[in-house]
């Protein structure tokens, strides 16, 4: 689903990663961990089309198309989405209306017209209260005065709304108190098929304890230098990311 | 000036032999008396009528344009412009809308202009061409029942000449400002409205109802006057592209609210801002001023502009009246190479007299918006209160917004609020909002609606979503 070849990337002429290879396959559930200012938000970033990132090197692709040569808006509708380390604000925009813009945005380009209203109501309600959302936060404006956790709540909703083929999503468990995180990896969670993929960038364990991932990479220094399954969190958790390092300098 | 000589000038009496041609319908560029004489002539007025244009004219011709505001344009030549010319003849006229610039239609067909409105916006010789007489008909009925009086300001001159006489002038006195002294001196079109006390005016009054008239005003001139504890809801402009031959328009507009009055009063404006280079674009002067006569009284001016290559104008308001509360809303939007300076006046005079300012200013391409807001608390203003804010919001890097807030409080009682923010239109919002699959000029429209939110509520209903296809409109191609 997604292939990521020897991906170099600089931001200002400062190189950022440097020669990272990444691939995900349909059904899987994948964990990013590394230390801070790695380049885990920047891959994620890089992915979803952010601008001011420069590819120097390598490629990326999503079912086989470049992603590259396409638009920030078409990889969305192509089935990709970022959950955002830090969601924006959008001040007088209620939070239902970008819902549901971005639902009609998607399912025009697929072709399939105009969700009917009382349908895409129905979808909301049915998916906030999954999140335990007080219906009241669709009528506020994005994420203006959320709280850390509301935010982040609101990132997952907006995913079960959109349903993407590709999450990443970047530290959906920063932030997030203990009942917050059971809930958002629920959501998580609910999503996994054998048709959807997930990337996970987190620091903590503890989120993997409650979604499973099938591959756990560290990404040191712009490049995934060590790759496992579910233990090696464990692993990392008890040791840190020194180990690691020397490993791969070894 | 002295105020003996002021006084000399003003009672100076009109001397008759002026050479006019009454027949004719236009007059050659220029202006003096005989212009003035002939504009009077042409519209039937009374004799007090003529010597107050007279009057206005003469001490225009001391004063000189303000220079203070912050624009660039090139000077007036007052001598060049026409100031009374009949409509356009019919086989002057574009014979159909295949003869309307392309551009133009397709913005009217983007603002949802019904078809048979197109023709008659775009100026093309068409009689009748919608059912405006039976529409203007019932609508004058209704409103004479309630005893509502809503006609052209010329009619009012010779109608309701009482009336008239009462008020025109006594909130934009003829001398208040260069522009408004021109006006005073030539006007030859805008509205009169009279609410008799106790009324609530059945429906919303519109300028609308006068599209269909031939010539839009260069020089209009509205009074609007409610009565004890009458209400009005005023109208005025509308979402169209308007062209016009006139380059310069300076318009004044003065209300008076007497005892629990309430008058709000709406525009939406799209004077042709002139193409890329700002060539063509009209330049708009407009003073608008609101008189809270009465205790109680309320005034609500709540605007939206987009248009004209230059706009000057503050709509403001004079709270006299104890307790009388004034408002203002405003959405300026500027793009390409346009120019505005905008903003109100809110001048407590009467004791916990109330203002709230909200204004919202966007610029974008290579355009430049001032803001200035005067609040002005006099000595007798106990316990008044003001709070204003002021946003602007940047599309792009090559534009410029500027607050002026000015204050002069001269009662230690009272309480002035100011918020003042200035933000980009942030990537990141864009992104957010592309990264949920949303195209990149719907984004811009979201957050930018968004960010106008607290004054379209404001408007009133239709001309709200009107409102928001106008800026989406103006917007387009601001990004990418
Ligand atoms: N716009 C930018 N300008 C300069 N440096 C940048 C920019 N964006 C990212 N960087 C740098 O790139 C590096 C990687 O940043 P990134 O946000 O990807 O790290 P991260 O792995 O997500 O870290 P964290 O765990 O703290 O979230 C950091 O050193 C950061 O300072
Ligand atoms: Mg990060």
């Amino acid at each position: 689903m997604l292939e990521v070849k020897d991906l170099h990337v600089t931001v200002e002429d400062k190189a950022i990663l440097k020669g990272l290879d990444l691939t995900v396959n349909a059904g899987e559930v994948h964990a990013i961990m590394g230390p801070n200012g790695a380049g885990k938000s920047t891959l994620s970033a890089v992915i979803a089309g952010k601008e001011g990132y420069e590819v120097t090197q390598g490629t990326i692709l999503f079912e086989g198309q470049d992603v590259l040569e396409m638009e920030i808006e078409e990889r969305a509708r192509a089935g990709l989405l970022l959950g955002f380390q830090y969601p924006i604000e959008i001040p007088g925009v209620k939070n239902i209306y970008l819902l549901k813009a971005a639902l009609n945005a998607q399912r025009e380009a697929r072709g399939e017209g105009e969700i009917p209203a009382p349908e895409f109501m129905k979808l909301v309600r049915e998916k906030s209260a999954q999140m335990q959302m007080d219906p009241s936060f669709l009528q506020r404006a994005v994420n203006e005065g959320f709280s850390g956790g509301e935010k982040k709540r609101n990132e997952i909703l907006q995913m079960l709304v959109l349903e993407p083929k590709l999450a990443m999503l970047d530290e959906i468990d920063s932030g997030l108190d203990i009942d917050a995180m059971k809930i958002v990896a629920q959501g998580v969670n609910s999503l996994r098929s054998a048709g959807r993929a997930i990337l996970l960038v987190t620091h903590y364990q503890r989120l993997l304890n409650h979604i499973e991932p099938d591959r756990v990479h560290v990404l040191v220094d712009g490049r995934i230098v060590k790759s496992g399954d579910k233990e090696l969190a464990l692993e990392l958790e008890a040791r840190g990311y020194e180990w690691v390092l020397e490993e791969s300098v070894a | 000036m002295a105020s003996e000589e002021m006084e000399q000038l003003v009672r100076r009496e009109y001397k008759q032999g002026f050479v006019t041609d009454i027949e004719s319908d236009t007059v050659p560029p220029g202006l003096d008396e005989s212009v003035i004489a002939f504009i009077s002539q042409k519209k039937d007025e009374p004799q007090w009528m003529l010597e107050w244009r007279l009057e206005a004219y003469r001490q225009w011709l001391k004063m000189t344009p303000p220079s203070w505001a912050h624009l660039e344009y090139p000077e007036i030549d007052y001598q060049a412009i026409s100031y009374f010319s009949a409509p356009k003849k019919p086989e002057d006229r574009p014979q159909s809308l295949d003869e309307v610039d392309p551009k133009l239609l397709e913005t009217y067909e983007k603002l949802g202009i019904p078809l048979h409105e197109r023709a008659a916006l775009a100026g093309v010789a068409v009689d009748a061409v919608f059912d405006s007489v039976s529409v203007t008909t019932t609508f004058k009925e209704k409103l004479a029942e309630a005893g509502v009086i809503f006609c052209s300001i010329s009619e009012a001159i010779r109608e309701y000449p009482e009336l008239v006489r009462q008020y025109l002038g006594t909130v934009v006195p003829q001398a208040d400002n260069f522009f408004a002294a021109l006006n005073s001196a030539v006007f030859t079109d805008g509205s009169f409205v009279y609410v008799p006390e106790g009324v609530t005016c059945p429906m919303e009054l519109s300028t609308y109802f006068r599209i269909n008239a031939a010539n839009t005003g260069q020089f209009e001139r509205t009074l609007i006057i409610c009565d004890k504890k009458a209400q009005v809801s005023y109208l005025e402009g509308c979402t169209a592209p308007m062209r016009d031959e006139n380059q310069l328009h300076a318009a004044v507009v003065e209300l008076v609210a007497l005892e629990d009055a309430y008058i709000k009063y709406s525009t939406v404006q799209n004077w042709y801002p002139g193409d890329e280079d700002g060539k063509g674009g009209i330049y708009n002067f407009v003073t608008k001023r609101g008189d809270c006569r009465g205790d109680r009284s309320r005034i609500s001016w709540t605007q939206v502009e987009t248009g004209s290559a230059i706009t000057w104008k503050y709509p403001s308001c004079m709270l006299r009246g104890k307790e009388s509360i004034g408002e203002f809303y405003s959405v300026a939007v500027t793009n390409g190479r346009q120019q505005a300076d905008t903003g109100t006046k809110m001048v407590h005079i009467g004791e916990n007299t109330r203002s709230t300012i909200v204004a919202k200013g966007i610029a974008a391409g290579h355009s430049d918006q001032a803001y200035r807001g005067l609040v002005k608390i006099g000595p007798r203003a106990k316990g008044a209160r003001n709070y204003t804010q002021c946003d602007s919001l940047l599309i792009g890097d090559k534009c410029g917004a500027h607050t002026f807030p000015y204050q002069e409080i001269g009662n230690s009682s009272a309480t002035v609020e100011h918020e003042a923010t200035t933000s980009k239109i942030a990537d990141d919002q864009l992104f957010y909002c592309r990264a949920r699959g949303i195209d990149e000029e719907d984004a811009v429209s979201m957050i930018v609606n968004g960010f106008c939110k607290d004054v379209f509520q404001e408007l009133p209903m239709e001309f709200a979503v009107e409102a928001e296809a106008l800026l989406n409109v103006t917007l387009e191609g601001s990004v990418g």
